[in-house]
């Protein structure tokens, strides 16, 4: 059965999440202009969530997003509805495409609504006894061709298919946050798999506009791989670092190196604070189940004991949790002896900041670089000149590159990824870093 | 159209910020003022400068599309938030589509020269900020012919319009000439609004504006011969000036200095659902310049100070023609050797025009009658350009070349 086939009967599990939203707003658009270009064929989406008001918020989302998709292919929409005498004005058509990409939604709670779909992805929360659920249930309910992509982000699909008895009919295929933004699928072929699945997978993202890189199904595949180590490592350097300085300055100064001094998009704790520290965590468990590495991080408990997990509630705005946030910016440093935020508008932030010393000249920032076609050179030089500087920050930041080095490394070495090329694709494609983390910028000798 | 059948002036004019991207206190997530504030504000500019607003008879507003961006008609009634001393006198509102500011002069000029009265308060007024630019372009598309037109048509409709225009003369005279001076007049206009405290690129600070104006253009996603800076503005914005009677003037409390003569008029309205004679002139703009001039009995060459209708960089060169400074085909190399600039012979748009003000479309024609106004009466601030002859002349136009008003005004 052709990709095509299948795309006219399509289920999203998990569709109110995060992850699901974006799915399902790629799926509905996708769906939305086939079904214009073939007017002879029905397409259905069934958007399968326990969270009601999460769908209800789920269908603005796409009636929004369908309509900037609309405006931002209006020339393709006037082409389409050219012979549509009713349609004339811009809105009239944008209008039209938006009502084209609602008709197809069902939404519902129950699994049963994927009984005929052909292409079933599942965005579940990230724990093997909530997936094991899913699939279980979908094995019993769902057409025996109907396959299956998973959005997991760590657990292994080999084991997660034999569980559930859909040996070959299972892929893994993680998207990035957010999915309907970020340009990475990570695709993960077990063992056993389809490999007519494994075709129509990679053409699929072809069809969504999405670069693929293969993973092996090793838990926490390459993006995890990278992400749950280097917050670990930021973890035992803020560990290390608070014995001279104290804990939430030695937070606040990790964190500043991996955004200033590395020029990454996030810092690595706001960055964990992005993903949660709940999903965080819930990866590492299953990273160290599978792995046989003790990747557990007491800290993280002590964390999510007091109930500071970040993540982001409605509207995508940023929850508290390692920082607080005002306006999207980090405003303030949790204290887990106070249990209070401390605003870095102070001076213990300043002389923290101080500590830490200057930046290199001339200043660069990761926005700045972004569509800079001399990003390449201009990283060089500065990296060159964080290698000749004697401060603390500079240390800090050559001591975190080495680090990500490794561990991406390892993941080549353990053949998790097949290449150092692979590596780096995902953490620019996935994590928007302006450079791959196996890369000569802490290299060899200091001038 | 005959002669003037009496002495009519322009006196007291006014006009808003023209509000819209490019201004620093545009944000467009913000909620913005409405119709009602760009009238008051604009009216109210007008009644500061006069001795008593009781003395006005009747009020004229031009605006073309309030129906659809701002969900509003009947601005005639409106236009009496300005003052209460306009309420139970005769107010209207005249539409002719980028020319109504336009026709709303002309309408009040017709009031003041059939003696029913001396003093006539014109404005214009549009907000178009209401919607995303894409639907904007709907909207103006009401210009064109809609049956006809809109649904074939290109989705920025009058930009798509105004393209055919410009690959219809790049073809004529060179692609690269035609790009040149589209940039050049860019240049002129935006060097112009710098120098204009109410223009809507009076804050653009851009070092190269030459190169930013000869971008290739987009046809993927905009227009095939038209890059987004040959394009005039999304704008919000209103003006008002007073016509009036020599008795009128002077009841108001004014002398002649203060106000200028209407000394010559063209009027007219082309087929609108057929497509233009030629696309690399702008007949209708020719022949009613041609008019105004004739009226006045002035040459093409007298004005010293110009006004037109620049709602792209290339409408803005074939006004060059179409006022008879240039033959045809002629124009571009008329603004490459700078003529149209504000120290050439013939200066056009020394406040920055509808590429450099802005252009809030009912209220275009009644801004180009102020700045002629300011500049023949030595009140444009900054942007005043020192006066080689007593004319000045304006050419406000609708849609595709389809309803002008020339006007030739004499301090």
């Amino acid at each position: 059965m052709d990709l095509d086939t299948r795309l006219q009967n399509v289920a999203v599990v998990g569709a109110a999440g995060k992850m699901g939203s974006g799915i399902a707003l790629l799926l509905a658009l996708e769906q939305g202009y086939r079904a214009l270009e073939r007017p002879d064929q029905t397409f259905i989406l069934n958007l399968i969530d326990m969270n009601d008001s999460g769908l209800q918020a789920l269908v603005r989302y796409l009636r929004d997003q369908a309509a900037k998709d609309g405006e931002r292919q209006i020339n393709r929409l006037r082409s389409l509805f050219k012979d549509r005498a009713d349609l004339v004005d811009n809105q009239d058509m944008v209008q039209e495409f938006v009502f084209e990409v609602l008709l197809r939604v069902r939404t519902g709670r129950t699994l049963d609504l994927a009984r005929e779909s052909l292409l079933v992805f599942e965005a579940a929360f990230e724990t093997e006894e909530v997936k094991h659920a899913i699939y279980k249930d979908l094995a019993q309910r769902c057409r025996p061709e109907a396959f299956f992509l998973s959005n997991t982000s760590s657990i292994p699909l080999q084991a997660l298919a034999e569980a559930c008895a859909i040996q070959g009919r299972l892929i893994g295929y993680h998207f990035y946050n957010p999915p309907a933004v970020q340009k990475l699928v990570e695709v993960i072929q077990p063992r056993d798999c389809d490999p007519e699945l494994a075709r129509l997978a990679f053409e699929l993202a072809g069809l969504l506009r999405k670069r693929t890189v293969p993973a092996s199904d090793v838990a926490g595949f390459i993006g995890n791989g990278h992400f749950i180590r280097d917050g670990l490592y930021a973890i035992r350097q803020v560990e290390r670092l608070s014995r001279e300085h104290g804990f939430v300055p030695a937070l606040y100064m990790v964190d500043r190196v991996s955004r200033d001094f590395l020029l990454r998009p996030m810092g690595i704790f706001q960055l964990l604070d992005y993903v949660g520290i709940d999903v965080f965590q819930l990866i590492t468990g299953v990273m160290t189940r599978y792995l046989g590495e003790d990747l557990r991080s007491s800290l993280l408990e002590r964390y999510l004991a007091l109930g500071v997990k970040g993540g982001q509630g409605p509207g995508g705005v940023a929850r508290p949790g390692f920082l607080d946030y005002r306006k999207g910016r980090p405003a303030a440093v949790f204290d887990p002896e106070t249990k209070a935020y401390l605003d870095l508008d102070a001076p213990w932030a300043r002389a923290a900041a101080d500590l830490l010393g200057p930046l290199p000249e001339p200043a660069l920032t990761w926005k700045g670089l972004q569509k800079d076609p001399e990003a390449g050179a201009k990283l060089a030089a500065w990296f060159r000149a964080i290698q000749g500087m004697d401060t603390l920050g500079a240390a800090m930041a050559r001591d975190h590159l080495r680090a990500s080095r490794e561990t991406g490394l390892n993941l080549v070495r353990q053949g998790v990824a097949a290449g150092p090329e692979d590596v780096n694709e995902v953490l620019k494609l996935g994590f928007f870093h302006l450079y791959g983390p196996i890369n000569d910028y802490a290299q060899g000798e200091r001038p | 159209m005959k002669d003037m059948p009496r002495p009519v002036f322009l006196a007291a004019g006014g006009y808003t910020v023209s509000l819209g991207p490019g201004r620093r206190e545009f944000n467009p997530r913000a909620a913005r003022p409405g119709l009602d504030h760009y009238i008051k504000a604009a009216g109210q500019a007008v009644l500061a400068q006069i001795s008593d607003p009781g003395l006005i008879d009747e009020g004229v507003i031009g605006n073309f599309m309030a129906a659809r961006f701002n969900r509003q008609g009947h601005l005639g009634s409106l236009m009496t938030i300005v003052h209460p001393a306009l309420e139970y006198k005769p107010a209207l509102r005249v539409e002719g589509a980028c020319a109504s500011g336009g026709l709303a002069l002309a309408t009040g000029i017709k009031s003041v020269l059939s003696g029913l009265a001396d003093v006539v308060l014109v404005m214009g007024v549009e907000v178009q900020n209401t919607v995303k630019s894409l639907y904007c372009a709907d909207y103006l598309a009401g210009a064109g012919y809609y049956p006809g037109e809109r649904k074939d048509g290109p989705a920025y409709f009058f930009p798509g319009v105004f393209s055919q225009r410009a690959g219809a003369y790049a073809a004529k005279v060179g692609p690269a000439l035609a790009r040149d001076a589209m940039a050049h007049w860019y240049r002129n206009a935006v060097e112009n609004a710098r120098l204009n405290p109410e223009a809507q690129e009076h804050h653009n600070t851009v070092p190269d504006l030459l190169a930013q104006g000869l971008t290739p253009p987009n046809p993927k996603n905009f227009t095939e011969h038209l890059n987004l800076f040959d394009c005039s503005k999304v704008s919000d914005g209103a003006a008002a000036i007073l016509v009036a009677s020599e008795e009128g003037f002077r009841r108001l409390g004014l002398g002649r200095r203060d106000v200028v003569e209407v000394v010559g008029m063209g009027q007219m309205a082309a087929n609108l659902t057929a497509p233009p004679p030629d696309l690399t002139e702008m007949t209708t703009c020719k022949r009613a310049a041609a008019q105004a001039r004739a009226m006045a009995g002035i040459g093409p060459q007298d004005p010293g100070v110009f006004e037109v209708h620049d709602c792209f960089t290339i409408s803005g060169l074939l006004s060059v023609e179409a006022l008879g400074l240039a033959e045809p085909g002629g124009g571009a190399e008329r603004v490459l050797d700078g003529a149209t600039a504000r120290t050439g012979r013939f200066p056009m748009n020394t406040g920055g025009g509808l590429v450099g003000y802005g252009h809030p479309t009912g209220a275009s024609g009644v801004r180009m009658a102020v700045d002629l106004w300011r500049q023949l009466t030595g009140r444009a601030g900054a942007y005043q350009v020192p006066l080689a002859r007593e004319h000045g002349l304006m050419v406000s136009m609708g849609g595709n070349d389809k309803t002008v008003v020339s006007l030739v005004l004499r301090r």
